[in-house]
């Protein structure tokens, strides 16, 4: 197959388009405008709809009301939109209702520097939205992890019924490298009710504690509420059925961390040292890491595409068999290295933190290496 | 049509919200819909809770939000007949933005607003539709806002089909939701409704048959009275319609497609 040179966000598109995503509802932001601009254009293509709405509550009620109706949808935004969408992020949560949101990282807090690369929504993107509830955020750190990564979003999307963050930084989004639109190995599609109609429980589950919920039109008459509700999917008050509800939720993702988490390993084995990243820092610390191996240090990489949920497995026992100094290149003030923490002492997390709205640089990591070697 | 057991409604005895709802229903019934195709979404407050007792597709959404929901589900599926139950605080205050921008569109969605002129469900507070210097919880002192003529609203926006019924005049209610229905574009209904817990009651206008006599000492039918609030079909014009326009012009762009 042959390269074609493209930009992230237009990857992000392609991958949409290729995942089966029929329905884009969004409002402008930069820098992810490209990617409603290129919905706008390869939609009604396919087939399908597109709609620049009023604001970023009604693009995300717009996707999820489209998903609902069995069609698989996504919008894109940036902080401040992505900021605007938390309530309606938690109805698809609570309702089960597969969507994916792209959140193109630009500097914040408030407007902040809307054209330069940042990954301050990292604990946004987890907990944005209030309650405890169930999401998934993915990350690439290439134009062919973004086109990849769409897939997948929309994969988990529909196989967990949860809502997909695509999360990454502007860099990501603008710059243009080779890609392949290689076809997926699969395109997974939301598991449909068996039973008679008259039978249906629209949230009873079996042991994969994922609901089998009829996209409405096709013959299953039931309702929806972002309220409490019960197996019948009307609202309840019972404590246990609440509770029963808040903690299944929960866990169909939690119990199925080993299918969900993506994540990719350099010389970690023997390592003295391991940088961990995800998005665009991950290509400074390749370099940084490369540069250390070839002095002969022990020098290992972590990239992490799953931000959540986190790996902390995968954290515990890289520390467990190395004993290794992590060194964690962030665009936040320390987000990333307080949920690293969790799993490894603090005493050997070496944070490199950039909040300027500047790319990471390899100097700037090759420089922390050696001053932790 | 009705989800008879979840029997009792909510709703406070003397409330005007049932009236709309079976004027609604009548309305509906003789349309001779396949239930399966019919999507009726609601946002937050009393009216909200009108769609979990009824028969069909129902979504229960967030504050203000129904319309956006509501749009996403008719683009998706344009066969769906998608109708919003909303309030006035729900319609015009948290969901103005979506409200006039569904207009502007002219979608086919037929919005039926319940207008109770308070926010009943957290217990009295003013909406964009209490009345200047009425009172409320949160205005004890009368409420210094002016209110929204909301047929006005929508019909500058662009509504292609505006309505104004009351709970005093049920048959003339659902006559107007009925044409509503019919119409291909965006439709809204509003209909005075009586709250006697909380808007009744602050503002001393008796019990439920008061407020009832109220509408009509201070209402017009066909507007015939400037001096009260009119009454009748107030809007009705042709635009082309949204989703139908979108998918002509999808059916032309994905026949010249060549594919990948």
């Amino acid at each position: 197959m042959t390269k074609k040179l493209v930009q992230g966000n237009e990857a992000c598109v392609e991958g949409a388009i290729k995942a089966g995503a029929r329905f884009f509802a969004g409002y402008p932001i930069t820098p992810s405008t490209e990617i409603a601009e290129g919905m706008a254009q390869r939609l009604p293509r396919e087939g399908g709809a597109f709609v620049q709405m009023e604001d970023e509550i009604g693009s995300i009620a717009a996707i999820i009301g489209a998903s609902i109706a069995g069609t698989k949808a996504m919008t894109a935004t940036s902080g401040a939109g992505f900021s605007l969408m938390q309530e309606n992020l938690g109805f698809a949560a609570m309702t089960e209702v597969p969507i994916v949101v792209v959140d193109v990282n630009r500097g914040g807090p408030s407007t902040g520097t809307p054209t330069k690369p940042s990954q301050g929504d990292f604990m946004q993107a987890r907990w944005g939205t209030h309650g405890d509830h169930p999401i998934i955020v993915l990350a690439p750190s290439s134009v062919q992890e973004v086109y990849d990564q769409t897939i997948n979003a929309f994969n988990m999307a529909e196989k967990y019924m949860v809502p997909v963050i695509l999360l990454y930084d502007e860099v990501v989004g603008h710059m243009r490298e080779g890609i392949e639109f290689t076809q997926p190995p699969e395109i997974v599609e939301r598991k449909r009710p068996t039973v008679n109609p008259k039978d249906y429980l629209p949230y009873a589950t079996d042991n994969s504690l994922v609901p089998a919920l009829a996209p409405f039109g096709t013959g299953y008459r039931y309702h929806m509420t972002g309220l409490s509700h019960d197996e019948t999917g009307f609202p309840t008050g019972n404590p246990e059925t609440i509770e029963n509800l808040v903690k299944r939720l929960n866990d169909k993702i939690e119990d199925n961390k080993e299918d969900i988490i993506q994540y990719k390993t350099y010389d970690v084995d023997d390592a003295d040292v391991i940088l961990l990243a995800f998005g665009s820092p991950v290509r400074s610390a390749r370099q940084a890491q490369k540069q250390a191996r070839a002095r002969g240090e022990k020098v290992g990489l972590i990239q992490l595409i799953t931000l959540w949920p986190f790996p902390h497995d995968l954290l515990q026992e890289t520390f467990a068999k190395t004993q290794a100094s992590f060194i964690i290149p962030e665009m936040t003030l320390g987000q990333l290295a307080d949920e690293v923490s969790k799993s490894v002492p603090r005493e050997k997390i070496h944070s490199v933190l950039r909040n300027d709205g500047t790319l990471m640089t390899p100097a700037q990591l090759d420089e922390a290496v050696k001053g932790v070697m | 049509m009705l989800r008879e057991d979840k029997m009792p409604h909510i709703w406070c005895p003397g409330c005007g919200h049932g009236i709309v709802l079976s004027a609604f229903l009548r309305a509906l019934a003789k349309k001779e819909l396949d239930p399966n195709k019919v999507v009726v979404v609601s946002g937050i407050g009393c009216s909200a809770r009108a769609p979990g007792y009824l028969d069909f597709n129902t979504l229960h959404t967030t504050h203000g939000r129904a319309i956006p929901f509501a749009t996403g589900i008719k683009m998706a599926n344009p066969d769906l007949k998608v109708i919003v139950l909303t309030g006035d605080g729900d319609s015009s205050a948290i969901g103005g933005n979506h409200l006039i921008h569904g207009a502007r569109r002219n979608i086919d969605l037929t919005v039926v607003v319940f207008n109770n002129n308070i926010y009943g469900m957290t217990s009295g507070q003013y909406s964009p539709l209490t009345p200047h210097m009425a009172k409320a919880t949160t205005a004890p002192y009368g409420n210094f806002d002016y209110p929204f003529d909301l047929v006005e609203l929508v019909k500058g926006a662009g509504a292609t089909f505006v309505a104004r019924g009351a709970t005093a005049y049920p048959v003339q209610l659902e006559k107007y939701i009925s044409q509503g229905l019919d119409h291909e574009g965006f439709s809204v209904i509003e209909s005075i409704s009586q709250c006697p817990t909380y808007f009744g009651r602050k503002n001393k206008l008796g019990g439920p048959m008061d407020m009832l006599k109220w509408q009509k000492e201070n209402t017009s039918l066909g507007g015939k009275d400037e001096s009260k609030i009119p009454l009748g079909v107030l809007v009705q014009t042709e635009r082309t319609e949204y989703s139908s326009n979108y998918y002509k012009h999808v059916k032309s762009l994905a026949g010249g497609h060549k594919g990948e």
